[in-house]
C-alpha cells in the first residue's frame, strides 16, 4: 500500500470519514421533526403531551449514555455513579427553578398586604414555603445563588466535575482499577443519596424538589408547547454530544483511551500519565452527565434522592451493554430501547401474561426480563445491538479499494489481487 | 561513549525471596548488550526496576548527564525520559491499526490536551511510512494489529520502541517464536538501533546472542555473575556450572 493511498482517507471531511455520525445525526433531525409535527402544540396532536416528555427524557438519558459508554466502553472504567451526577447536575437546575417561582409566587400573596414587602420578607417568605415541609425556615447555605440562574447553570457543570475530579483523583491516583473501583462509585452514590435524604441536607431531605416542569417567566405557555421545546433542547444536547463525542474517540485521544482499557501498563510504558487521562474522561463524562440531568429532570417535575440510588447507575451500564459498548450509537440504541420498553412494561400498558400456575404482571417482572436479556446480551451477542448493527454494515459493504481489474483479471479488485 | 545508566547496589526481594541481591550494572550510549540467566536469576525483575514497575529496597539507579535517580519516578516518567520496554510476550493494541500503534508511539507530547490536539501530521505520517517499512510492514499499516502473525507482532513492538526513539531500549526476549528468518531480520534491526543508542536484550538463546555479537552480562540469583564476550562467558566455568550445564 503507498503512502498516498493510506494518507488519502485523513484529508476527507469528519462526517464522510465517520459515516455513523452523520446518520446518526440525520436520524435524530427526522426523529425531531416527526415528534414535533406530532405532538398537540406544533402539529397533528397525535402524540400526548406527557409522551413528548417521556420521549425528550428518554433522550438525555441517551445522553448520560453517552457518557457511560466514553468512560466505561471506551476507557474501560466501569463506573457504577455516574447517575449521582446526573442527579447533582438535575439539583443544580431544580433549584433554581423552585427558588424562582416560589418568589413569584410569594410575591405575589405579599402584594395584597397594606404595606409592600421588604426583600427580607420575601426570602423568608421564599424560605418557609420551600422548606416547611421539612420543619425548617431558613434557606441553607447551598441555596445561597439560588436566585440567580447563571450561577445555577455554572453548577450543572461545576458540581459534577469538581466531584468526580476530586473522586477520580484520589482512586486513580491509588491506582484503584476494576471492580474495586466500580465498588467505589457505587459507595460515593449510596453516600450522596444517603445525605440526600437527611431532611437537613438542604435540598429537602427525601421530598427532593418538586413543580420543577413549571418554568418561572413562562407561565402562560402550556406544558404542550414547553414539553416541545425541551424535546428540542435535549435533542440539540444529544446531537452536540453525540458530535463532541464522536470528535474525541476519532483522534489520537481516542486511541489513547483505548489503548489504556485493553492494555494500561503498556500505555504507561509508551510514555503516557494514563491517570490523567482517566481523570479527565472520568471528569468529563461527569460533566456530561450533569447536563443531562439539567435537562431531564424539568420534564420530569420532580427530583429526589431515590433517583440517585446505586441501582439507577447499574441500569445505566445495563443500557450499554445492551446497546453495545465501545460504540457511540450502541450506547444511545441500549438507552433508548430499553428505557422506553422499560416505560411501557412499568407502565401497566403491557398484557399480563397468563401461565397458569403464575401470572406474568409486568410491573413485577420486567426486572426479571431485563435481567434475562442482560445476561442473553453478555453471551450471545457481547457487543451488543450496536455489534449486531456494525457487523450487518460490515457485510453489506466490505471495504474495496482500487480499480476493478477487467473481467480477464479475475473478480479481485487492484489491491487485493496485489496484496 | 559514555555512561547513560548506571545501576548500583541494588537489591530487592518479594515475600522473602530475594529476586536481585546486590546487583550493578552500567551501560553506555551507544552499546549493544545482552543479558542472560536461567530462570529466576532476576532478567524481568531488573526491567521492572529501570522501568519504575517495581521499587527497588536499596540501590540506586542513575539516569544521564544530570545523574537522574530513577527510583520512585512513575512509569510514564521514565518512558518519557527515554526508556522503551519490549515485553517477552509481544503486546500491542489488537484493537488498533498497526499504523494507529505506530502513531501511539511517536516520539511526541503525552499530555491529554497535547494529545487533544494531535491530528497526525504529514511529517507524523511519513515517519510512520518509514518506521513500517524498516520492520517491514509497510502492507500491515491499516490492518488492525491483532491480524498480525506473532513475528509480525514483535517486530510491529519493536517498531513502536522505534518510533518512541528511546535512549534506551529494554528488549526482552526478542526472538521467542520467531522463525529463522524472523531472527535474522531482528538481529539486524536490533544491532541497527544499536549503532545510535543504548540496547539491552534479554535472551534466552544462545546463538541468537552470539549473532548479536556484543557484551554480555549473565546474572544469577539476582547478581552479575560474569559479564565479557560471548566467548569469554561461555568458557567461564561457573557460568558453565549454572547456566549452560542444564
Amino acid at each position: 500500500m503507498t503512502d498516498a493511498a493510506f494518507s488519502a482517507p485523513v484529508r476527507r471531511p469528519f462526517a464522510m470519514r465517520h459515516p455513523s455520525v452523520l446518520v446518526f445525526l440525520t436520524l435524530l433531525a427526522l426523529f425531531t421533526l416527526g415528534v414535533t409535527v406530532l405532538s398537540e402544540a406544533f402539529g397533528l396532536g397525535l402524540i400526548s403531551t406527557s409522551f413528548v416528555k417521556t420521549l425528550g427524557k428518554t433522550l438525555c438519558l441517551c445522553l448520560a449514555a453517552l457518557a457511560m459508554d466514553l468512560v466505561w466502553g471506551y476507557t474501560g472504567i466501569l463506573s457504577l455513579g455516574h447517575m449521582a451526577f446526573f442527579g447533582l447536575g438535575g439539583y443544580a437546575i431544580g433549584m433554581w427553578l423552585m427558588y424562582a417561582r416560589t418568589e413569584i409566587i410569594v410575591t405575589a400573596s405579599l402584594a395584597a398586604a397594606p404595606l409592600p414587602p421588604t426583600p427580607e420578607e420575601i426570602r423568608e417568605g421564599i424560605a418557609t414555603q420551600i422548606f416547611g415541609v421539612v420543619g425548617a425556615s431558613e434557606l441553607p447555605l447551598v441555596w445561597s445563588f439560588a436566585h440567580a440562574l447563571p450561577v445555577q447553570l455554572a453548577f450543572v457543570v461545576l458540581v459534577p466535575g469538581l466531584l468526580a475530579l476530586v473522586f477520580g483523583w484520589l482512586a486513580f491516583r491509588s491506582r484503584v482499577t476494576g471492580v474495586y473501583l466500580s465498588i467505589l462509585t457505587q459507595a460515593m452514590t449510596l453516600a450522596l443519596a444517603l445525605y440526600l435524604f437527611q431532611n437537613d441536607s438542604g435540598l429537602r431531605g427525601n421530598n427532593g424538589l418538586s413543580g420543577l416542569q413549571n418554568i418561572p417567566g413562562l407561565e402562560a405557555t402550556g406544558q404542550d408547547v414547553l414539553s416541545v421545546w425541551f424535546f428540542w433542547a435535549s435533542a440539540l444536547a444529544l446531537g452536540l454530544g453525540y458530535l463532541f463525542c464522536a470528535w474525541l474517540v476519532s483522534g489520537k485521544f481516542g486511541n489513547v483511551i483505548r489503548a489504556i482499557r485493553d492494555d494500561e501498563a503498556r500505555v504507561r510504558f509508551l510514555g503516557y500519565p494514563v491517570e490523567a487521562f482517566k481523570l479527565a474522561v472520568f471528569t468529563l463524562t461527569a460533566v456530561l452527565a450533569g447536563i443531562a440531568g439539567a435537562l431531564y429532570y424539568p420534564q420530569a417535575g420532580i427530583i429526589n434522592p431515590a433517583e440517585i440510588a446505586p441501582i439507577a447507575s447499574i441500569y445505566l451500564a445495563v443500557w450499554v451493554a445492551i446497546g453495545g459498548r465501545g460504540q457511540l450509537y450502541g450506547a444511545v440504541i441500549g438507552a433508548a430501547f430499553v428505557s422506553l420498553v422499560s416505560t411501557w412494561f412499568t407502565g401497566g400498558q403491557a398484557p399480563d401474561l397468563d401461565l397458569g400456575a403464575v401470572t406474568v404482571r409486568w410491573v413485577d417482572w420486567w426486572t426479571v426480563l431485563l435481567g434475562l436479556s442482560f445476561v442473553a446480551v453478555t453471551l450471545f451477542a457481547p457487543k451488543g445491538i450496536g455489534g449486531v448493527i456494525a457487523a450487518l454494515a460490515e457485510r453489506r459493504a466490505p471495504d474495496r479499494h482500487g480499480q476493478d481489474l477487467g473481467p480477464d483479471a479475475g473478480a479481485l479488485r487492484e489491491k487485493e489481487a496485489e496484496r | 561513549m559514555s555512561t547513560l545508566l548506571e545501576v548500583s547496589g541494588v537489591s530487592v526481594a518479594f515475600d522473602g525471596f530475594q529476586a536481585i541481591d546486590n546487583l550493578s550494572f552500567q551501560i553506555a550510549e551507544p552499546e549493544l548488550r545482552a543479558i542472560i540467566g536461567p530462570n529466576g536469576a532476576g532478567k524481568t525483575t531488573f526491567m521492572d526496576i529501570v522501568t519504575g514497575k517495581t521499587r527497588p529496597d536499596s540501590g540506586r539507579v542513575i539516569w544521564g548527564e544530570r545523574s537522574l535517580s530513577l527510583v520512585g519516578l512513575s512509569e510514564s516518567r521514565i518512558a518519557q525520559e527515554g526508556i522503551g520496554r519490549k515485553y517477552q510476550r509481544p503486546t500491542v493494541f489488537e484493537d488498533q491499526t498497526v499504523f494507529d500503534n505506530l502513531a501511539l508511539a511517536l516520539k511526541k507530547r503525552r499530555g491529554p490536551l497535547a494529545v487533544l490536539r494531535d491530528r497526525n501530521s504529514r511529517a507524523d505520517r511519513d515517519r510512520i511510512a518509514e518506521l513500517a517499512g524498516e520492520i517491514g510492514l509497510t502492507a500491515e499499516l491499516p490492518r488492525k494489529a491483532g491480524a498480525l502473525s506473532h513475528g509480525q507482532k514483535q517486530w510491529l513492538e519493536i517498531g513502536m520502541l522505534l518510533a518512541q526513539d528511546p535512549r534506551l531500549l529494554l528488549v526482552d526476549e526478542p526472538a521467542a517464536g520467531m522463525t529463522p528468518a524472523e531472527r535474522a531480520h531482528t538481529t539486524d534491526i536490533l544491532r541497527k538501533a544499536a549503532e545510535t543508542r543504548a540496547v539491552v536484550v534479554v535472551e534466552h538463546d544462545m546463538e541468537f546472542v552470539r549473532r548479536l555479537g556484543c557484551k554480555v552480562t549473565v546474572l544469577h540469583e539476582g547478581a552479575v555473575l560474569a559479564e565479557g564476550s560471548i566467548d569469554h562467558v561461555t568458557s567461564d566455568a561457573e557460568v558453565i556450572e549454572v547456566y549452560l550445564g542444564r
